[in-house]
């Protein structure tokens, strides 16, 4: 009895192997080698934060070159160099490291709030009342779906109610990116430490009504800049990474207080 | 002759295996974005379904009855489908690579289709023959395209609608397949 069963499921078994490695010499498909071995040194994780399903579908897109070799954020500089020297295009230009920030500084002591919310303590439902419960429309609600989310214990809650992120942890992963319903969380370069911290893309005048720290859009940051590094789009002002040289003339001259020149969260205002 | 028309047209209307029996319902929602991929998805299941009810019932009758181990049953049916799905992954991914991609992660997962699985093992309680077995298997995998296509149709449609966040995509996918389903319901009794 035994060994019927043992031996028939045995022989069923053979005889499909035999017909699928017959099958996959007569369909065979040509791979790229490259695909083969970027895929090799990925991590596995198959955490999706590339923008593709999984690692193997990223090793393809970065041999077509539709995926840049740095978009791997877990593989991070490693991974980067690697796919660089696969693809035997120069490692320098990926070396560029990207963390996450919170783009707003509009904690409870700056930025009021138009009405007590007392719902589910998720971000994300709150966005399902009348956008949020903040006066300004674009700021963080500092619920902490973001802390929730990340993997490597990178966010912190802090007390006014504004996320802070440890840029040595972070490891650009894109995911509190993704899920914060406010999109206020931005990828910065790490090596440059002024950014503008605000996400209002109001005018002014509705900026000063909402929060006292957010930027107006005048621009005076921009005009001071040596480097001619900022611009000002949609009533809020950007620090390009490549130009900015760390300077420190546009905090000086900011008359809100929106620019920070440390990864952490810290500003004149706040000290 | 006389036995195979009703099973033939049984399975498809009457007892379809998607909207009667609810077997198989993740592709069924999974893949019925597009009538294009539907009907591609609805010929990999035909050819692994056919085929499986075929090998699945030489398989019992000719091997698992005779020895006595009926009870290796589910394990060998297993083997069959997984090596068929293998068989069809292989062969789409060099005949048809546009066809792969939309299929994704689906194709591999009409391993896992209750469906086919489902239809085997009726085949056995039920008795049939070699032959009916086959019709069986032919006319549940027209069903199932016939119910991917009839919702991948309207889902298409159901795309341009102007309708609220909270039923639009999946939700209403459901609702659209239950009132298929219901609709179904009708055809009880004709054969
Ligand atoms: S100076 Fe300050 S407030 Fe004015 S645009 Fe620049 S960052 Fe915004
Ligand atoms: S640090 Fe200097 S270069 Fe950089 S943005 Fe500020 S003013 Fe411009």
């Amino acid at each position: 009895m035994f060994v019927y069963a043992i031996v028939s499921l045995g022989a069923i078994g053979l005889f499909f192997g035999l017909v699928l490695a017959f099958a996959s010499q007569v369909f065979y498909v040509e791979k790229d080698p490259k695909i083969e071995a970027i895929s090799e040194f990925l991590p596995a994780a198959n955490c999706g934060a590339c923008g593709y399903p999984g690692c193997g579908a990223f090793a393809e897109a970065v041999v077509k070159g539709e995926a840049g070799i740095s978009d791997c954020a877990p593989g991070g500089n490693d991974v980067a160099s690697k796919i660089a020297d696969v693809l035997g295009v120069s490692a320098a230009e990926s070396t560029e490291e990207y963390v996450a920030e919170v783009a707003c500084m509009g904690g409870r002591e700056y930025c009021d709030e138009q009405f007590v919310y007392h719902g589910i303590n998720d971000c994300r439902a709150a966005m399902m009342y009348a956008n949020g419960f903040k006066a300004c429309d674009h700021g963080c609600l500092g619920l902490g779906t973001c802390v929730e989310v990340c993997n490597f214990g990178a966010i912190t809650m802090g007390d006014n109610g504004i996320p802070i992120m440890d840029p040595d942890k972070c490891t650009g992963c894109n995911r509190c990116k993704n899920i914060c319903p406010k999109n206020v969380i931005r990828m910065i370069n790490k090596k440059t430490k002024h950014h503008v911290r605000c996400n209002s893309k109001d005018k002014g005048k509705v900026v000063k009504r909402a929060c006292k720290i957010g930027c107006i859009g005048c621009g005076v940051c921009a005009k001071n800049c040596p480097e001619e590094a900022i611009t000002v789009e949609e009533n809020l002002a950007y620090i390009d990474s490549h130009t900015c040289t760390n300077c420190g003339k546009c905090i000086e001259k900011c008359p809100r207080d929106c620019i920070t020149d440390t990864l952490d969260f810290k500003t004149k205002a706040l000290s | 002759m006389g036995d195979l028309l009703p099973i033939f047209f049984g399975v498809i209307f009457v007892n379809n295996l998607v909207l009667i029996q609810f077997l198989g319902i993740c592709p069924f929602m999974g893949v019925s974005k597009k009538v294009d991929t539907s009907i591609g998805m609805g010929m990999a299941v035909t050819f692994v379904m056919t085929l499986a009810a075929v090998i699945t019932w030489m398989i019992h009758n000719w091997i698992l009855v005779p020895f006595g181990i009926e009870y290796l049953q589910t394990v060998s049916f297993i083997l069959v489908i997984a090596s068929l799905v293998q068989f069809v992954e292989m062969a789409v991914e060099k005949i048809s690579p546009s066809l792969y991609q939309s299929l994704g992660v689906f194709l591999p997962l009409i391993t896992t289709n209750c469906a086919i699985m489902g239809l085997a093992l009726l085949n056995i309680t039920n008795e049939y023959s070699l032959l009916e077995s086959a019709v069986h298997g032919v006319g549940g995998a027209i069903g199932f395209t016939i119910a991917l296509l009839l919702i991948a149709g309207i889902r298409e449609q159901l795309e341009l609608a102007k309708m609220n966040d909270l039923v639009k995509g999946i939700s209403v996918a459901f609702i659209v397949a239950g009132v298929i389903s219901v609709a179904f319901l009708g055809f009880e009794g004709v054969v």
